[in-house]
């Protein structure tokens, strides 16, 4: 029995999800038992024996030429043969845009249940429940695995990865597994966007959204200056979104992504139940809204009540004094 | 071309959660049903793909209770041509079962595009696509922003973190559809009446056992209360410090 650990990358470097995944693997071997077993999928093996510092004893590699980018097929079956090689209790990914692509079809290979964006795991008697927000977080579902072996994904940012073990080496073994590439496949042709820019939202330390407060998309510069000295990702509420002030990608809440930062600023934003939900789950909410009954401050940590136009850039420069 | 549609019947987004007694579920009442926000994208795609190829059929497909055929209804007044109503009274049933019971009733039909929402924002799963794209055997790509056709491939853009993913994908293939793909028309009055007379199939499905046991449904920890530093930008000293020295995020 042991834990197996999917080791996601993009353009060959291993993402801060697969660490958080094999810290809590680690965490949990000592309940459910070890060993911790990575399965990367990617174009090359290099490197990976360095994820012995992250958590994993041994690290199976699935390699293929098509691996370079992201194979929904092609990663299950190498995920599905590497289920069937180690018999595992718990196979863990982190709930990214593959992760969440990607476990499904596993399981769907498998025939086994999956719970998805889990935020908390409890073993005890060698039995597994996951804690996972519903409804963009107004609620939390418990579930049980009924069938072996449990499949989960976890939320980025809210596992932490194992305390690195300077030196230590994984075992590196190739991976042999079953799949056709000559079939008929999703392709991916290239990317926008993605490289050297902001964490997307969902893996954000911090982030600084902006709400219909603002009067306008220019004044979205208030929110960008803020976002810039914090070192965060903006976001924005459904309103503006819908009123095509920002992108779909920026929506925080029920219709948009769903975060847990550790620090969430909401700048003129009212806080509409769907706001909410997506954003009361971070570690530390600020609010800053010039009505004093608006529902954010129900949920935030600490409010300003004032005009975010005075308020805003006297932050940023206190902000900048610190530095 | 015969395109699936998958769609699902979930509480309003503005539903403020109560716990039902079983301790398990969402306690119905004063709860408002509407067709999932991200399955309205799935929906006006295909009609955008019967209308870009001047001939087809969208057949819409719902697993629910004898209360899904209003949002069957729904979608046939938007314009799809027929729908079949899985009929399963199974409270909150596990994605793999969800998946296998559409498998089943799609696979005849031999779709050369199966739409579904990225997620359902009930269950917030997002697993129904890619699992039913595995059963079915057929190429998938989920999180779908943006969807070009020409003849038998379809450029699409997903969304990743930070950016875009462009595939290419070869039909028969399975979508499934995030916001700001397309912007969903409304059913006019006209498509309302239509949609009474279209064919609607009951068929009863048995979702077999369960792969996943849902044990507890709860509300989330309250957040302790917060406070009011301080008004206007007088208040800001005292912002950065308490956010330095209590909560230690800066």
């Amino acid at each position: 029995m042991s834990i197996l650990v999917f080791i996601e990358q993009r353009d060959g470097k291993v993402r801060s999800v697969a660490r958080e995944a094999l810290g809590e693997a680690k965490r949990l071997a000592s309940s459910l038992g070890g060993p911790v077993t990575a399965v990367f999928c990617g174009a090359s093996a290099d490197g990976l024996a360095s994820l012995g510092e992250a958590g994993a004893e041994k690290v199976l590699a699935a390699t293929h030429e098509a691996f370079a980018s992201y194979d929904g097929a092609g990663y299950a079956a190498a995920v599905a043969a590497a289920v069937k090689a180690t018999s595992p209790k718990l196979v863990l990914f982190g709930a990214s845009s593959i992760g969440k692509d990607l476990a499904p079809r596993v399981a769907a290979k498998l025939g086994v249940g999956l719970a998805a964006d889990c935020t908390t795991l409890e073993a005890s008697g060698g039995k597994l429940v996951a804690r996972r927000p519903v409804m963009a977080g107004k609620a939390f579902e418990r579930v049980a695995f009924p069938m072996a072996p449990a499949m989960v994904t976890l939320r980025p940012k809210v596992f932490a990865p194992a305390a690195p073990e300077a030196g230590k080496a994984a075992s590196v073994e190739s991976l042999a597994f079953d799949w056709d590439a000559s079939k008929p496949r999703a392709v991916v042709t290239g990317t926008t966007g993605a490289s050297g820019g902001k964490p997307d939202l969902t893996e954000s330390e911090i982030i600084v959204s902006g709400g219909r407060g603002l009067k306008g998309p220019e004044n979205f510069s208030l929110v960008e200056q803020l976002a810039e000295v914090l070192g965060a990702t903006v976001g924005a509420s459904r309103a503006v979104v819908d009123a095509g002030w920002r992108p779909h990608g920026d929506q925080v809440g029920q219709t948009g992504k769903t975060v847990s930062p550790k620090l969430y600023v909401a700048v003129g934003i009212s806080g509409a139940v769907q706001h909410l939900a997506g954003m009361s789950s971070s570690r530390c909410i600020v609010a800053i809204n010039k009505d004093p009954d608006a529902p954010i401050f129900k949920v935030a940590d600490y409010g300003v009540v004032g005009d975010l136009f005075e308020v805003v850039p006297a932050l940023v420069e206190a902000i900048k004094k610190l530095h | 071309m015969l395109q699936v549609v998958c769609i699902k019947q979930v509480p309003d987004t503005e539903t403020r959660v109560k716990v039902a007694a079983d301790g398990k579920s969402l306690d119905p009442a004063g709860v408002t049903l509407i067709l999932n926000p991200y399955d309205e994208f799935a929906v006006e795609q295909a009609l955008r793909v019967k209308e870009q190829l001047g001939a087809g059929e969208v057949v819409a497909i719902s697993l629910g209770g004898a209360g899904v055929q209003t949002t069957l209804r729904t979608a046939l007044a938007t314009g799809a041509d027929r729908a079949i109503h899985l009929r399963s009274d199974a409270s909150a049933p596990d994605a793999l079962a969800v998946a296998k019971a559409l498998a089943d009733a799609i696979r005849p039909l031999e779709p050369g595009i199966v739409w579904l929402g990225k997620q359902a924002v009930d269950d917030d799963g997002a697993q129904v696509g890619p699992m039913l794209a595995t059963l079915l055997d057929r190429p998938c790509v989920s999180v779908v922003a943006k969807f070009e056709l020409s003849g038998q491939t379809a450029k699409v853009e997903r969304e990743i973190e930070g950016g875009r993913e462009v595939v290419e994908v070869p039909l028969p293939a399975v979508f499934t559809t995030d916001k700001g793909l397309n912007d969903p028309r409304y059913a006019s009055l006209k498509g309302i009446m239509a949609a009474k007379k279209k064919p609607l199939e009951e068929r009863v499905v048995d979702l077999g056992p369960a792969h996943l046991e849902r044990v507890a449904f709860e509300l989330p920890p309250a957040r302790k209360s917060g406070r009011i530093v301080g008004e206007g930008a007088g208040a800001i000293p005292e912002l950065v410090r308490v956010l330095r020295e209590e909560a230690k995020v800066l």
